[in-house]
């Protein structure tokens, strides 16, 4: 699909095989694993072609500096004791696709630890990027092989340099982590928590975004500094390196800040907060001890994590099932400012225990539990609506994350929420204001899914032809009411349901399209190259789709399309624009969901799986539960919405020219008396069926 | 009025060579008037619609789509409707018959669409005077008509320069917008030489060849089946459309398919010239998605009964063949075309 969507194998998943390394290798040598710590932190270029990032190698320094021996400190050599600290855990290629912020080179990704700072005073910026820019071309892959040995390095005098900084490593590596974010994610709570806090107490918390700019501003001050001093820093190389590790100086210069940042102009202050706007605010990363600490403090859930954690995914939440609920029992009238609403907090524990499951349904129990919510609200004294309100529904999200992450088409409900919350006009009387928001709320649910839902049928059923053969993956509602709509309109048909371990959902839904009289073929996901020779059209849902026209869809999905794309089987997804994310995700890793690691042991009613029997005791077993995975557009031949039938290219128009959201703007302008109808209503007059 | 009209329609296009000119313009506009002025033969309203039409497309050089939007004007004029609502009703109405008289051609379909979609999305239906939004919504119409009118200069000035010196040219089928862009290239003195395939069941490539003979340009007509065996000698593909669809893809004479999987295998680019009238809200997933349209084919041998014989007159041809497509919008890639639909339609 040349001149549109250019062949993009590059995104293939090569990559994944660096995850899965037994724990063994790493714990060999632990003044490697120190070092490969050290490294770790150190950005992988993620634009990079290459199948896992590869040894690159080192650029040749400037040989001047590292000739003078540094005069170190040393302390004792600690054994590095964080095993947590994620080794190839600096790939996150969202920000730098994202790249909404100036400080971020595109070459540059998002998430990286603070290079081991040291309080040498020759350890000037410039230097210690360097020293990190020989490093970068360290391969991920080879650090879990093998002890970094002297080879890898240029020049003896880098390994040197390299060894000399290791017993520096602080107690708790700052583990700075950007990565963009949902917005809806509750930012107050999951404040980043780093070193230079504590330090600094009295001082206003402020967010990463200020920060990383002060730094940068430090960092440029500094370097002048050092310039007009006299040093022989070759300047051009410093800068040259900055642009792929400037970030690690940045982090090493974050300790000297409060003696530079008077320095800051107000100009660049202004430019600070701008660089605030635009930068999303960072998700929570699992992998983060100290984050997860606090947040652990803050959460009403006590939450056990699972040890053995795939090591490509630690930065995702992974808790062991089943064991929240007597906390949450025992917590719930607890804290009565965090608490959320009783409704809230049964759609939790439904979210939690699995009863409501599926994107639509999640997304409709949320929203019915906010509208209880903000009925049940009443504005405490000295406090307005909207503020209030605002961070009231914020604890309930984060009550609700703590107890599933959130699918992208809550995150979407919930800023259209907040928005609506904050268009509110001050001087509304609460009760107005509770009907109003109430009433949006309403107005969402009916058009953005039921209606949304109606019209895809309409339009998906009009792609089923008697004598096809339709295939489906998994149990998708939209995809259940288009065949039972087909069917309902005499249309003859046969339906394949493809389906996998360990949720089994297709079970569900061939029992419903049995009862109706549909016949069906059932087949797990291993029998899908052969079955797929005998269908003509496969119909997928979508969790989400991202505005590169990625599918963010169950596991396996991606599979199905694949296979049935090299079969030139037509792939359809059936998705609301509600679901649809601005965001671009080129792989499964960076966001994802983990599931129950449990439910791939448990077989239902086979007894006797003696291997992997207390699996959680063997270090050497990880078990990954993936929830979701990621189907390039390539692979989709249209996505149904309620607004059409388009090919994937579109998903960026649709959110070009809906995301400014009519509602919101027509609702702004028209009142709640609006009709939502009319913005369908070319959609509906001048669809015809092909 | 009509006559003269007709009288001066040859002469203008024998002097200025297809362009379309502002004067032929107001005789075209004049001609509409007359007829709307004459008592409609039939009393119902579709009828004359079909009438008006045929009126229209009975004229060379006119898109089937851009008379559909003619005749509509006509019928807005014609229309007895004393509400805004009522005149919508009509005008739906009349498209719809419009489209029902000739399912299979999409451009006719998509100029309808177009034309309602451009005329009632305006604020014209919420005039409280009858006169006055009947007024604005002609107004609308004969804007579009103008703009799908000029649609195929605007596209030769474009697509001419893709035309290089020396370069060979294949074409399939015989468009109008294609000749448009080969006569302009011609006329600026490029010197291209064009190969045409002989376009069974209807021959069109024989109509294109005396096209190219008559400007000057070298012509090699060649058999559909030889379009392979042409390419490593051909420099782009260049092919008319009858319908672009959603997808970006395009609709065409059969064999366009082919011969753009033979183009893009190797790597020679494919250009489509469309005008923008002839956007589709459709989405094929596979040749057989498309209203059947047969054409008769002559085998020139007696067939045994038990033959079957495929008669369908044209293909879809995904976008992944394509390389550009020149419209009167732009010159867009084929994800454009999706991008242009969705900010026509909804």
């Amino acid at each position: 699909m040349d001149s549109r969507r250019g062949s993009r194998f590059v995104i293939d998943p090569k990559i994944r095989q660096v995850g899965f390394v037994p724990a063994g290798c790493e714990s060999e040598n632990p003044n490697a694993s120190s070092a490969v710590a050290a490294i770790a932190n150190v950005d992988v270029n993620p634009t990079s072609d290459s199948p896992s990032p590869v040894m690159i190698p080192p650029r040749l320094a400037d040989p001047l500096p590292r000739a003078a021996p540094l005069p170190v400190p040393s302390p004792p050599p600690r054994k590095h004791t964080s095993v947590e600290i994620p080794l190839q855990g600096s790939y996150n290629p969202t920000d730098s696709v994202l790249g909404t912020s100036p400080p971020f080179s595109p070459a540059s990704n998002g998430r990286y630890a603070g290079v081991p700072s040291s309080e040498g005073p020759d350890l000037s910026p410039s230097f210690v990027s360097r020293a990190s820019s020989a490093m970068e071309g360290m391969s991920l892959r080879e650090d879990h092989l093998g002890s970094p040995s002297a080879s890898r390095f240029a020049t003896v005098g880098e390994y040197a340099m390299f060894k000399q900084q290791q017993p520096q490593q602080p107690a708790t590596a700052v583990t700075k982590v950007y990565a963009s974010s949902l917005p809806q994610e509750p930012v107050q709570s999951f404040a980043p928590v780093g070193k230079e806090d504590s330090s600094k107490p009295l001082k206003e918390r402020t967010t990463k975004a200020e920060r990383r700019a002060k730094q940068e501003a430090d960092r440029e001050a500094k370097r002048i500094a050092k310039e007009s001093a006299g040093a022989k820093v070759v300047e051009g190389e410093a800068r040259a390196s900055s642009n792929v590790v400037g970030k690690a100086s940045r982090a090493q210069s974050q300790k000297k800040d409060s003696a530079s940042e008077k320095r800051l102009s107000a100009v660049e202050k202004a430019s600070e907060k701008e660089k605030k706007k635009e930068i999303p605010a960072p998700r929570m990363q699992f992998d983060d001890q100290s984050r997860v600490a606090k947040a652990k403090k803050r959460a009403l859930i006590e939450q056990t994590e699972t040890k053995h954690r795939v090591e490509l995914f630690r930065h995702l939440p992974q808790f062991v099932y089943g064991a929240q609920l007597p906390s949450l029992e025992a917590k719930f009238f607890h804290d009565d400012a965090m608490h959320p609403h009783p409704a809230v907090y049964q759609v939790g524990l439904q979210y939690l225990t699995g009863d409501i499951t599926g994107g639509n349904a999640r997304c409709i129990a949320m929203l019915s539990a906010f509208k209880e919510l903000i009925k049940d609200y009443c504005t405490p004294r000295e406090r307005t609506l909207i503020r209030d309100l605002t961070a009231r529904v914020n604890n309930n999200v984060s009550f609700l994350t703590t107890c599933r992450p959130l699918c992208i088409s809550m995150g979407n409900a919930i800023r259209f929420l907040k928005t609506r919350i904050a268009k509110l006009q001050l001087t509304l009387s609460e009760s107005d204001a509770k009907s109003l928001i109430i009433a949006e709320i309403d107005r969402f649910m009916q058009e953005k899914i039921n209606y949304a839902d109606n019209e895809i049928t309409k339009l998906a059923v009009t792609k089923i032809k008697d004598g096809d053969v339709i295939l489906t993956y998994g149990s998708s509602c939209v995809v259940e009411t288009i065949i039972l709509h087909a069917f309902s309109l005499g249309k003859k048909f046969r339906v394949v349901i493809v389906d996998s371990r360990p949720k089994l959902e297709g079970k569900g839904l061939l029992r419903r399209l049995l009862g109706r009289g549909i016949s069906c073929t059932y087949s797990h996901i291993n029998a899908v190259t052969y079955i797929i020779q005998e269908v003509n059209k496969v119909f997928l849902g979508a969790s989400s789709i991202l505005s590169n026209g990625t599918v963010y869809s169950r596991v396996g999905s991606a599979s199905v399309a694949m296979v049935a794309n090299a079969f030139h089987v037509p792939v359809m997804i059936c998705c609301e624009t509600y679901k649809f994310h601005e965001r671009v995700q080129l792989d499964s890793i960076c966001f994802n969901e983990l599931g129950d690691p449990d439910a791939l042991v448990k077989i239902p009613g086979r007894k006797g799986l003696s291997e992997l029997e207390g699996w959680s005791q063997s270090s050497h077993l990880k078990l990954l539960n993936l929830m979701y995975d990621v189907m390039p557009a390539d692979y989709v031949s249209m996505i149904i919405t309620e607004l059409g039938m388009v090919p994937p290219t579109s998903v960026p128009v649709i959110l070009r020219e809906y995301r400014k959201d009519p509602i919101l703007e027509n609702f702004a302008t028209f009142g709640k008396d609006s009709n939502p109808i009319k913005f369908f209503r070319a959609s509906l007059e001048y669809y015809r069926a092909c | 009025m009509m006559k003269a009209y007709h009288e001066n329609r040859p002469s203008n296009w024998a002097r200025l060579g297809g362009a379309v000119t502002s004067e032929w313009l107001a005789q075209a506009e004049a001609a509409v008037a007359e007829q709307t002025s004459l008592p409609s033969s039939g009393s119902s309203p579709f009828f004359s619609v079909i009438q008006e039409f045929n009126v229209w497309r009975s004229k060379p050089d006119l898109a089937e789509a851009v008379a559909a939007i003619k005749a509509l004007t006509a019928a807005i004029q014609r229309s007895e409707a004393t509400t805004m609502m009522g005149l919508e009703k009509d005008l739906k109405i009349a498209s719809d018959a419009l489209k029902a008289w000739d399912p299979t051609s999409i451009s006719l379909s998509a100029g309808c669409d177009l034309f309602m979609c451009y005329v009632t999305r305006t604020s014209a239906l919420e005039y409280e005077d009858i006169e006055v939004g009947k007024a604005r919504l002609i107004e609308r119409g004969e804007q579009i008509g103008d703009i799908s009118l000029k649609a195929r200069k605007t596209i030769a000035m474009l697509g001419q320069d893709f035309i290089r010196d020396g370069s060979t040219i294949l074409t399939h089928g015989f468009s109008r917008v294609v000749l448009s862009i080969l006569k302009l290239a011609a006329a600026n003195k490029k010197h291209f030489s064009v190969v045409c395939t002989e376009g069974r069941p209807d021959s069109t490539g024989l109509q294109m060849a005396k096209e190219m003979v008559a400007i000057g340009v070298p012509i090699t007509l060649i058999i559909d089946s030889a379009v392979a065996y042409t390419m490593e000698s051909v420099d782009m593909l260049l092919v008319g459309a009858d319908g672009v669809v959603e997808s970006g893809g395009i609709i065409n004479m059969i064999g366009t398919y082919q011969a753009a999987m033979v183009a893009r295998s190797m790597n020679k680019p494919v250009y489509v010239a469309a005008e923008s009238y002839k956007f589709a809200r459709m989405y094929p997933l596979d040749q057989k998605a498309m209203f059947p349209s047969s054409r008769q084919v002559d085998f020139h041998y007696p067939l045994p009964s038990a033959v079957q014989v495929e008669f369908s007159s044209r293909d879809y041809t995904p976008p992944q063949y394509l390389t550009l497509l020149f419209t009167d919008l732009g010159v867009f890639t084929p994800s454009a075309v999706s991008d242009e639909l969705i900010q026509l339609y909804l």
